[in-house]
């Protein structure tokens, strides 16, 4: 079947682990304010892929992978065309290819807790980025509950999954350590989750919302001094 | 033969009468595979030299760029007393005048660039010197353009072939500086006699220059010798100590950069090779690694400021004032050891001791098999630096062996049985237009009409209003690079005949062996350009613009392309049928001395210049703008990452651009990944 894509990576060394082909799905449910990919929005851009065109590239750069790489698919939210991603990572999996999915399972819902089981059956690390754990906050960042998230992410703690979680750290908005101490705990509770990243706020997006003329939410917010980042990972910190 | 500098060394091949560096390194290295650890920092009086060079910069980039200038005493290897930047100081001694930073007066390349040089800063060249260099000696640059056809010439105008070494050293050429530590001068010598008196038989005129040259090396060897007595040492004999190994062994560079003011003045592979006494002296007791690391440091030291007088518009062209001092270091040996030393680490080590330094041009010979340790240390030196170049051994092992180096920036030869003929570019982005203009030039306007300048002869041109139509411009585009092919040999074979008449590189190939191998090394420019401009001539619709004589000279492009630089086979085949069928053009003709033609894709800066002088291209690039360097994508057309822009460029077939691809490649630390 046809996906819509927004972009690709071949070089792609931060998101997940090893050196990975990264395909950037078009299209996403979430307006957060610090969201560097305002352009992957909306569901009406893109260039049509078939799953079989698509898992081709990946495979030209095998050889790269050997470093305990593979592919990622990243957005936009790649669970809002899940078949599409299943597919690609079906035929991928025959060729031994480690597969990421990066998102903000936004879309999970508990209502059909195995919606996307066919596709994680062919996924091997998701990395889950969970935007604020307070409801209310995460409101205000993204325009959304938090709820379907954070089932989402105990639904994989359930079914044994392997799991990142991503936590961007922006000023005054995720960086408070009530958050922090809370976000931790709550990782904590899941079992599954074999690294927390933070990623430190930028403003290299800003100019993108500039071209597609959407006023930037986060103006004038400076990125996280290396001490509070520093302060974030350590609370973070996964202890065994 | 035995000498008592040879001492608690393994004899062999090297030491029964042959010279045989190879072999000598084979049989008495000591390959390290532990870590950096053992590495110290720079002694006091290095830092004291390294101060006082570091003035002189300032004071020289104060200066405009020359601090102090020869305007009389033409340089030899002889020409100029000793000089020194702080004798007692120095452990390795040797400059290229007789005062440190000023620069050698060197008019045999051309007497006419040398004068230039000087009036440029400010400096009058001796009349004397003039006029025995008009009157009565003949430079290289007036023998070519004694010989130049007027197609030469016109092509040389319209910069259809550029960076040609017609007005300067052709450089490329490295000595096998290796010999003078290990064999000393007289051994040499009596190796060149040898060799001239089984040089005998008919007197054909490849013999009779082949006698002569070889009377030159010899000359050129006793010359070097009383060079070195000039600050106190003889070098008629081999080296005995380490510090000795290197200062012969810069004695000989030395004597090469006073001989010739080339393009790329190239050291080789010495590291290595200095290790085996560092070892030995080390194992005796009379050397530190304290000691050892100063001597390194302050060898480094010398070669950061090899300086020759050049216009600037020849730095402009390489962005700089490079003198291409590339060394080259580590590599895999052939039986599977891997050839990195302890004196691998030392010499990268300098740019922590002496800081970040574009030259010596520090080349690591990379294979995925080198000692993790090293690796390690290269990366950590990068990070820190930035200042290492990188080369496929694994690529360049199979067919040039373990004894080669880096001549310039990529250009690989086996180390004193190599030469080559340096041979500048063809820009195949501009013949690209002269299949569609006819041969007329885009740019350059014929001085008696004022039109454009008919550059090849009248070759029928692409009319109509279009859209191009691929299969016909491939076929003039061929016809087009036939002639162009021809023409740059041609042009080649001419300038390397009278470079070798009038700026016989007498000293670095009394260096090589008497039987050397040639290589015919042309280049290409505009790659990249090249292959959009077809790309989009075959996948998008490209209408020629036409001036008032009929001349494209825009496009218009309708729809979209693939481009070079995303591993998208479509537009990576045609760069790599570019490469191949030039190749082989430049194959079918008569090379000088039984040359080995070679290609080369490497402008690394002067491709900025190169597309000053062409004018819009059916990629759409308009015209002045860059050409890309090397071989890689135009700038910013590759955009599925990293990955596909250097597979794009590996695509490239090696064994028909054996010269060397380069691809000029930034990254952010940042983007390599998280260090957590």
């Amino acid at each position: 079947m046809r996906g819509k894509i927004h972009s690709f990576e071949s070089f792609g060394t931060v998101d997940g682990p090893g050196i990975r082909f990264v395909v950037f799905m078009q299209g996403c449910p979430m307006r957060c304010q610090y969201c560097h990919n305002p352009d992957t929005w909306s569901c009406s851009a893109g260039t049509e892929y078939e799953a079989e065109e698509v898992a081709s590239r990946v495979l030209k750069y095998k050889n790269y992978f050997t470093g305990g790489g593979g592919v990622t698919v990243s957005g936009g939210e790649p669970l809002m065309q899940a078949q599409f991603v299943c597919e690609l990572f079906t035929i991928l999996k025959r060729s031994g290819i480690n597969t990421a999915l990066d998102t903000s399972g936004v879309l999970y819902n508990e209502d059909e807790p195995r919606a996307f089981d066919e596709l994680l059956a062919v996924t091997d690390l998701v990395l889950l980025d969970i935007k604020h754990i307070d409801e209310a906050e995460h409101k205000k960042l993204t325009g959304h509950s938090n709820k379907n998230i954070l089932a989402f992410a105990r639904y994989l703690a359930q079914i044994g999954k392997s799991v990142w979680i991503r936590h961007v750290l922006v000023p005054g908005i995720t960086d408070d350590d009530k958050y922090l101490y809370k976000l931790k705990e709550f990782i904590s509770s899941l079992g599954n989750v074999s690294k927390v990243e933070v990623l430190p706020y930028h403003t290299m997006g800003a100019v993108k919302y500039k071209k597609l003329g959407i006023d930037y939410p986060l103006e004038g917010v400076q990125p996280p001094s290396p001490e509070r980042v520093k302060n974030a990972k350590e609370i973070l910190k996964i202890t065994c | 033969m035995t000498y008592k500098a040879w001492e608690g060394f393994v004899p062999g091949k090297w030491s029964d009468d042959e010279v045989n560096v190879r072999d000598f390194i084979q049989k008495n290295y000591t390959p390290y595979e532990g870590d950096d650890s053992f590495l110290e920092g720079p002694t006091g009086a290095t830092q004291k030299l390294w101060n006082e060079i570091l003035d002189l910069s300032a004071k020289e980039r104060a200066a405009g760029g020359v601090l102090k200038a020869d305007t009389s005493i033409v340089s030899t290897l002889t020409s100029h007393k000793a000089g020194y930047i702080d004798k007692n100081l120095e452990k390795i001694v040797g400059l290229q005048t007789d005062e440190p930073f000023k620069r050698a007066l060197q008019p045999f390349g051309g007497i006419k660039m040398a004068e230039q040089a000087l009036n440029m800063y400010g400096y009058e060249i001796d009349p004397n010197v003039k006029e025995i260099f008009t009157k009565y000696r003949k430079t290289h640059n007036d023998g070519v353009y004694d010989a130049y056809t007027p197609e030469m010439r016109r092509a040389r105008t319209a910069h259809i072939l550029t960076g040609l070494p017609d007005t300067y050293g052709r450089g490329r050429i490295v000595g096998d500086y290796r010999r003078v530590a290990l064999y000393g001068i007289d051994y040499l010598i009596e190796h060149k006699q040898q060799d001239k008196l089984n040089m005998d038989g008919d007197m054909t005129p490849d013999k009779i220059r082949d006698r002569e040259e070889l009377s030159e090396q010899i000359k050129a060897l006793g010359d070097l010798k009383k060079m070195a007595a000039e600050y106190g040492f003889d070098i008629s004999r081999p080296a005995e100590t380490a510090q000795e190994a290197i200062q012969w062994l810069y004695f000989g560079y030395l004597g090469a950069i006073k001989d010739q003011n080339g393009a790329a003045m190239s050291i080789g592979r010495n590291s290595t090779f200095l290790d085996i006494y560092i070892e030995r002296d080390l194992k005796r007791g009379v050397l530190t690694e304290k000691d050892a690391q100063e001597l390194i440091d302050q060898f480094v030291m010398k070669l950061r400021i090899v300086k020759f007088m050049r216009i600037k518009e020849y730095n402009e062209l390489f962005s700089g004032d490079p003198t291409w001092v590339t060394e080259s270091i580590g590599g895999m040996g052939v039986d599977g050891r891997t050839l990195v030393t302890k004196n691998s680490f030392r010499i990268l080590h300098t740019l922590k001791n002496l800081g970040p330094a574009p030259e010596p041009n520090l080349t690591v010979l990379w294979s995925k098999n080198l000692p993790v340790g090293f690796k390690r240390f290269c990366a950590k030196t990068s990070i820190e630096t930035s200042a290492i170049q990188y080369e496929s051994d694994d690529l360049m092992r199979p067919e040039m062996g373990d004894d080669y180096c880096i001549a310039c920036c990529v250009s690989c030869m086996r180390v004193g049985k190599d030469m080559q003929f340096f041979g500048a570019r063809a820009n195949l982005a501009k013949c690209l237009l002269y299949a569609i203009n006819g041969g007329k030039d885009e740019l350059t306007k014929d001085k008696k009409t004022g039109k454009a300048l008919q550059v090849s002869p009248m070759f029928a041109p692409i009319s109509g209003d279009g859209p191009l139509d691929y299969n016909e411009v491939i076929q003039k585009y061929e016809q087009m690079m036939d002639w162009l092919a021809g023409l740059y040999v041609n042009t080649l074979n001419l300038i390397h005949y009278m470079h070798d008449k009038y700026s016989y590189e007498a000293l670095e190939m009394a260096l090589h062996d008497t039987q050397v191998r040639r290589f015919f090394a042309t280049g290409i420019a505009g790659l990249s350009c090249a292959a959009d401009s077809l790309s989009a001539i075959k996948y998008a619709k490209v209408y020629p613009v036409r001036n008032e004589e009929g001349l494209a000279t825009d496009f218009r492009i309708e729809g979209d392309y693939p481009k070079y630089g995303n591993n998208d086979d479509r537009a990576d085949s045609i760069a790599v049928w570019l490469v191949k069928t030039f190749m082989n053009k430049i194959k079918s003709h008569y090379t000088y001395r039984e040359s080995v033609p070679t290609m080369s894709i490497l402008t690394i800066t002067s491709n900025v210049v190169y597309g000053k002088k062409t004018g819009n291209t059916p990629d759409g690039r308009r015209a002045g703008q860059p050409l890309a360097p090397g071989a890689n994508p135009m700038h910013g057309r590759d955009s599925s990452g990293a990955l596909a822009s250097l597979e794009s460029v590996a695509k490239l077939p090696y064994e028909y651009s054996r010269d060397g691809i380069s691809n000029t490649f930034s990254v952010t630390p940042a983007s390599l990944g998280k260090d957590d």
